[in-house]
């Protein structure tokens, strides 16, 4: 039955291809059976919309007359630092950059109310946003300052370019301290008063393909509503760790470097998020088609909320002092019941990513290839698996003698 | 016939000496549960409460603080999700002291219930991407 990435392209250009969410393919698998399904259905889309920190954006302004030289210099957007350590007119904006004066945790705990994140969303809205440069002047480039308002539709280039996003499963936050704590996991309250967790589960892109024998380097996908491409594998990509009879990760494994053209993304899917306590930050709408190329690959895409487990991590004591361990493990069917028991305690659990969204991406990817408006690309380098001997490892501090 | 409502009340500088709220009771045999309150001599002060009771005493207790200057609201005029903002992410639901946030299990949606709001303000900071707004 294996069918090739061109066939499938084949029936989208035809308007035949059968094309399913993550979601509804559990119910089609079980019906008529694994094989059956796998010989009927062409792509199974995923989806997963929540904050990842690691996102930014590449911009090219335009050369200002006289030239100015940001390289080595300072740029300001709407008063949040941009990186200028490049090319005289490229700088970079990080999802989690903030205003010089913001008050940061000093007023405990911080709002975080505006930061690179939010300009990303405000710049993928249309939104004029206001420069401020200065630059030291050389021959070549002499002006030293520049001060404009700058919109998306004029300036050159708009490239979000995530360095870590999609991350394949993520580990469920509680709080053992007896003090309320400020995470990247939201609001935890003492003594397991609440446990957050992260991913959409049975429809996130890399819990569908554990061992990475679909989305590779190159797959082209939904990225924050407008089309993108997986680059890279991302940062901390940890394939080689504990895993379930289905091959899914029990803890956090996987992750994509995504790029895409912020000129044809929509403010929806990149919303500027703040953190309490933590900082601020982009959550990301990310949408990754599988194709069914194998009994095998449509198998995985089965996975149910049931059968991926996460780890329970204390964030008040063992996250940040970087003790092993954990508190358990949970399914993603037990998060989403909203409670789950620890150390037989009933606690109340959340979910930073939404489903909700998840469910709508999936489903306008669907509805691209349905449409023949969205083929599937051939990966040009498949990300490393567990064989390529990757794996992250804490920093080993050395004493810097004077 | 018995109603209750979950009302903000703004009192004027002029008024914030006088003891108005404790004559609900007195005089018009209601009952009230503070849900929050910041009322200082000379500055404006508020007062979150849910006031139960007879209705027609309800009408004449509220008559009563609207004739000595009491601006009133109802709660949910200000408690507010901006709707284009929200995500359905799902961070306030464990987080809410009162329950007003639940998880449609179908859609997973998620669903504000204004009638459990107490207007804490937990959820304004807490929500990442700051759909929910309050406006005393």
């Amino acid at each position: 039955m294996a069918k090739t990435i061109a066939e499938i392209n084949q029936k989208i250009k035809q308007g035949k291809a059968v094309v399913v969410t993550a979601e509804e393919v559990i119910d089609i698998a079980r019906e008529k059976g694994v094989s059956k399904a796998a010989e009927e259905i062409d792509v199974v889309t995923t989806g997963t919309f929540s904050p990842m920190c690691s996102s930014g954006l590449f911009l090219n302004i335009g050369h200002s007359t006289p030239r100015i030289k940001f390289g080595g210099g300072k740029v300001y957007l709407n008063d949040v630092p941009a990186y200028t350590g490049l090319a005289a007119m490229d700088i970079f904006l990080g999802a989690t950059a903030l205003p010089d004066d913001d008050p940061r945790n000093k007023i405990y705990p911080g709002e975080f109310r505006y930061g690179g994140g939010h300009i990303i969303e405000e710049l993928a809205a249309g939104k004029d946003i206001r420069l401020e440069a200065i630059a030291y002047g050389t021959d070549c480039y002499p002006r030293r300052k520049l001060e404009t308002w700058i919109n998306i539709n004029d300036i050159n280039n708009a490239i979000l370019f995530n360095i870590r996003n999609a991350y394949q499963n993520y580990e469920v936050g509680v709080n053992l301290s007896d003090r309320m704590i400020y995470t990247y996991m939201g609001v935890l309250k003492p003594e397991l008063g609440n446990a957050n967790y992260c991913t959409s589960g049975q429809l996130s892109p890399l819990l569908n393909d554990p061992y990475y024998k679909a989305i590779g380097i190159g797959t082209k996908i939904f990225l924050g509503g407008g089309v993108g491409y997986v680059a890279w594998h991302g940062t901390q990509h940890n394939p080689d760790v504990p895993r379930g009879d289905n091959g899914v990760p029990k803890e956090p494994a996987g992750a994509l470097a995504v790029i895409g053209d912020l000129k044809q993304m929509n403010p929806e899917w990149l919303v500027g998020t703040s953190m309490l306590g933590y900082g601020c930050t982009l959550t990301v709408g990310i949408g990754i088609p599988i194709p069914v190329l194998s009994e095998e690959i449509l198998r995985y895409t089965t996975v149910t909320d049931a059968e991926i487990f996460a780890p329970i991590i204390d964030y008040s004591e063992a996250y940040p002092k970087m003790k092993a361990g954990n508190l358990g493990e949970v399914s993603y069917a037990e998060l989403k019941s909203g409670h789950i028991k620890i150390q037989r305690k009933d606690v109340p659990t959340a979910s930073l990513s939404s489903y909700y969204k998840a469910q709508e991406i999936a489903n306008i990817l669907k509805g691209w290839i349905e449409k023949g408006e969205f083929l599937l690309t051939e990966p040009a380098a498949p990300l490393p698996g567990a064989e390529s001997g990757i794996t992250i490892k804490p920093l080993k501090e050395r004493p810097v003698m004077e | 016939m018995d109603v209750s409502q979950r009302i903000v009340l703004h009192f004027p500088p002029r008024i914030t000496n006088q003891s108005i709220v404790c004559r609900l009771a007195k005089d018009f045999d209601l009952s009230f549960n503070i849900l929050k309150a910041s009322v200082t001599p000379g500055e404006e002060g508020l007062m979150v409460m849910e006031l139960s009771g007879d209705q027609r005493n309800y009408d004449k207790g509220i008559q009563y603080l609207t004739e000595v200057g009491v601006k009133i609201q109802s709660l949910s005029q200000d408690v507010v999700r901006n709707e284009a903002r929200c995500t359905h992410c799902g961070a306030c639901v464990n987080l809410c002291p009162s329950g007003a946030f639940s998880i449609d299990p179908e859609t997973r949606n998620v669903l504000f219930d204004h009638n459990k709001c107490v207007g804490c303000g937990l959820c304004v900071k807490a929500c990442p991407p700051r759909a929910m707004e309050l406006y005393f």
